[in-house]
């Protein structure tokens, strides 16, 4: 039995490392200088789809993302750790989604990918941290959903169920789902396998058209031609049948008012040594004000 | 009609924390519409649990009691607030922004198609105008009043964004327990308590997902509760440099928290996160051990009394907010701080 498994992947903005360069001298972000990433948790789900493909011999992992044409990097970045193809939906207009129109938009990517036993995907994005986007794609495809996994830990495709462990607050729990369904992978789980040699190899030259300069169109489309696993197949709104009312900005029902930058006031503050006559000091006086004590 | 709505959360049958912070905040929203707070209560055998609510100014208690309601499951409970909702079409509807409530909101506002604003740290209710399309196509402004202000750190908590969703009910928001503040309203606050008839809500194939296997621990640590807090962060440099920390804490009678930085790192355990994703504390005493400061943590942590700040970078952020800084490494100032207290305490 080999199982059709859909991860969803997002290319986000490194913003676990907010360094000094990050923050202009106006105290706001320098979004430039934030590199791309794989989500992090999005790499969970990856390796949870890639044990399932060693088990179950003649698995496919098809891995979506929705975002700018360079988002193809996270299907590449897939592709060499064993995923076996990859959807960009790209569109001007899907610009300025937000959550529930993220997730409208890829169940319709996902439905054009066709039948499917399960979706993975990360807990959350760490730009966002919602975790909405998951639970809301289930909803869309009528699935139930399994979120905060840890780990799968038995799948029978005959009986289409699945055993899940998964974090619950203060404390840990396993449930079993009917297949097809939803799961959103945890920080905490098993990490993703490593790059593997020979796949960077075989797809460090994929891209989706979008990628593509004029001038390397002719090149790639003869290339195509004999390694047609090179194509990172790419899909605007039209090409998923999207309803305009329910994607970007129009099909989003949260907007944003205001944003500000965050400016902690300074606190008039007392510096001092790591000398015994400071420490002590220190301790002396936050006893004598039972402060501590 | 338009009221505002908060799902209460229970385990067994105790009403958690969060919800009771939220009910709190939900009445003062409430007040300001002039409409009435309800709540919702799911699980099995429930007992009173409407006792539990009704001190912090509940008007309604919608209860669900029926085996398969407990434990928490996805599909049957988003059901019920669903249907539930379209019935009562509430204005505002609140979460904990729980593993429950992170699983719930989702799939209820996916299925309501409605705004869901996730972890807000504020809520508040304001006027604002916008920008829309009219009939003929034309932007034109729009003035929208009460609309609940759903406000929240993002971009890893650089920025905070306020958030409005003008056009759509109810207006779904989740809070961190920890964040409002939980208030009883009056001990002898009566409200009405309506016992549904589950079947009516929760189909019988909404009953998918099985729990074979649950175990809850009990909390090991009372962050939110602590009155002093020694807390590291990535420049413990490992799980060992901690135990000076614990052993701090030990005489100081506090507990041990951590930044996110340090728990990546694996230094500490996820639940003593301190911060926009982890716990919100507001301690007597903050001692924060190589913790550089990113707003991600500050966020969780500023409300403290008193800040100190051990760092050997100067520069280090978390210096800006403290009251006491000590340019140093932890590993020289920390194991000086436990001398000088068994020395000086008694």
């Amino acid at each position: 039995m080999s199982l059709k498994i859909v991860v969803l992947a997002k290319q986000v903005p490194d913003t676990r490392n907010v360094g000094p360069d990050a923050m202009t001298p106006e105290g706001t972000v320098n979004r430039a200088a934030l590199p791309a990433v794989f989500n992090p948790e999005d790499l969970n789900a990856l390796e949870q789809a890639l044990r399932l493909k060693e088990q179950f011999p003649g698995s496919t992992i098809s891995v979506v993302t929705m975002g700018l044409p360079k988002s193809a990097e996270v299907i590449r970045e897939a592709l060499y750790r064993g995923a076996d193809e990859g959807y960009v939906i790209t569109d001007r207009c899907l610009g300025g989604a937000d959550t529930l129109a993220t997730s409208y938009t890829l169940s319709q990517a996902i439905r054009k990918i066709g039948a499917f036993d399960i979706i993975l995907g990360g807990r959350q994005a760490i730009d966002g941290d919602t975790a909405q986007v998951g639970p809301q794609i289930a909803e869309k495809l009528g699935l139930t959903q399994v979120t905060y996994a840890e780990e799968i830990l038995k799948l029978d495709p005959v009986a289409k169920k699945i055993v899940i462990k998964r974090h619950i607050d203060g404390g840990v729990e396993t449930v079993e789902a009917p297949l097809p369904l939803v799961v959103t992978v945890n920080g905490s789980a098993a990490p993703c396998r490593p790059r593997n040699a020979k796949r960077v190899m075989k797809y460090k030259n994929a891209t989706a058209p979008a990628e593509r300069t004029p001038e390397q169109v002719d090149a790639m489309a003869e290339m195509l031609a004999k390694k047609p696993y090179l194509n990172i197949t790419q899909w605007g709104a039209a090409e998923i049948d999207a309803d305009p009312a329910q994607i970007g900005k129009t099909g989003s029902p949260t907007n944003v008012k205001a944003v500000k930058n965050i400016v902690f006031k300074a606190k008039e503050s007392r510096t001092m040594t790591d000398s015994d006559a400071d420490v002590e000091g220190l301790i002396v006086e936050l006893l004598e004000s039972n402060t501590i004590g | 009609m338009n009221n505002v709505f908060v799902y209460c959360e229970i385990e067994g049958n105790t009403v958690a924390d969060v919800s009771l912070e939220l009910l709190t905040k939900g009445r003062k929203l409430a007040n300001t519409l002039g409409v009435q707070l309800e709540c919702i209560c799911a699980g099995y055998n429930l007992g009173d649990v409407e006792k539990q609510v009704m001190p912090y100014g509940v008007d309604k208690v919608h209860i669900f009691d029926a085996e398969g309601l407990f434990p928490y499951t996805s599909n049957p409970h988003t059901a019920l607030v669903v249907n539930l909702f379209k019935e009562e079409q509430p204005q505002i509807c609140l979460m904990g922004a729980t593993v429950i409530g992170r699983d719930l909101g989702p799939r209820v506002s996916s299925s309501l198609h409605s705004g869901l604003t996730a972890d807000c740290t504020q809520l508040e209710i304001g006027d604002f105008e916008m920008n829309v399309k009219n009939a003929e196509g034309e932007m034109v402004k729009k003035q929208y009043t009460q609309q609940l202000y759903q406000i929240r750190p993002a971009f890893g908590g650089n920025i905070v964004a306020t958030i409005v969703n003008p056009e759509h009910r109810p207006q779904m928001a989740t809070v961190r327990e920890g964040v409002m503040k939980k208030e009883i309203l009056d001990a002898n606050y009566k409200g009405e308590v309506v016992k549904h008839d589950v079947a009516k809500y929760v189909p019988e194939t909404e009953y998918v997902v099985k729990v074979l296997d649950r175990h809850i621990e009990k909390a090991k640590h009372n962050l939110k509760g602590a009155s002093i807090i020694v807390s590291g962060g990535y420049g413990m440099g490992s799980r060992e440099g901690f135990d000076m920390l614990f052993e701090l804490a030990k005489e100081l009678h506090a507990e041990v928290g951590a930044s996110r930085a340090a728990v990546d790192a694996g230094f500490a355990d996820h639940d003593r996160q301190i911060g926009q994703t982890g716990v919100t504390v507001r301690p007597k005493v903050y001692i924060a051990c190589g913790i550089s400061g990113q707003i991600q943590h500050i966020a969780g942590m500023q409300d403290a009394g008193i800040i100190i700040s051990i760092n050997n970078d100067p520069n280090a952020p978390i210096n800006t907010i403290a009251d006491y800084v000590i340019n140093g490494t932890v590993e020289e100032v920390v194991p000086k701080m436990i001398k000088y207290y068994k020395k000086n305490s008694k």
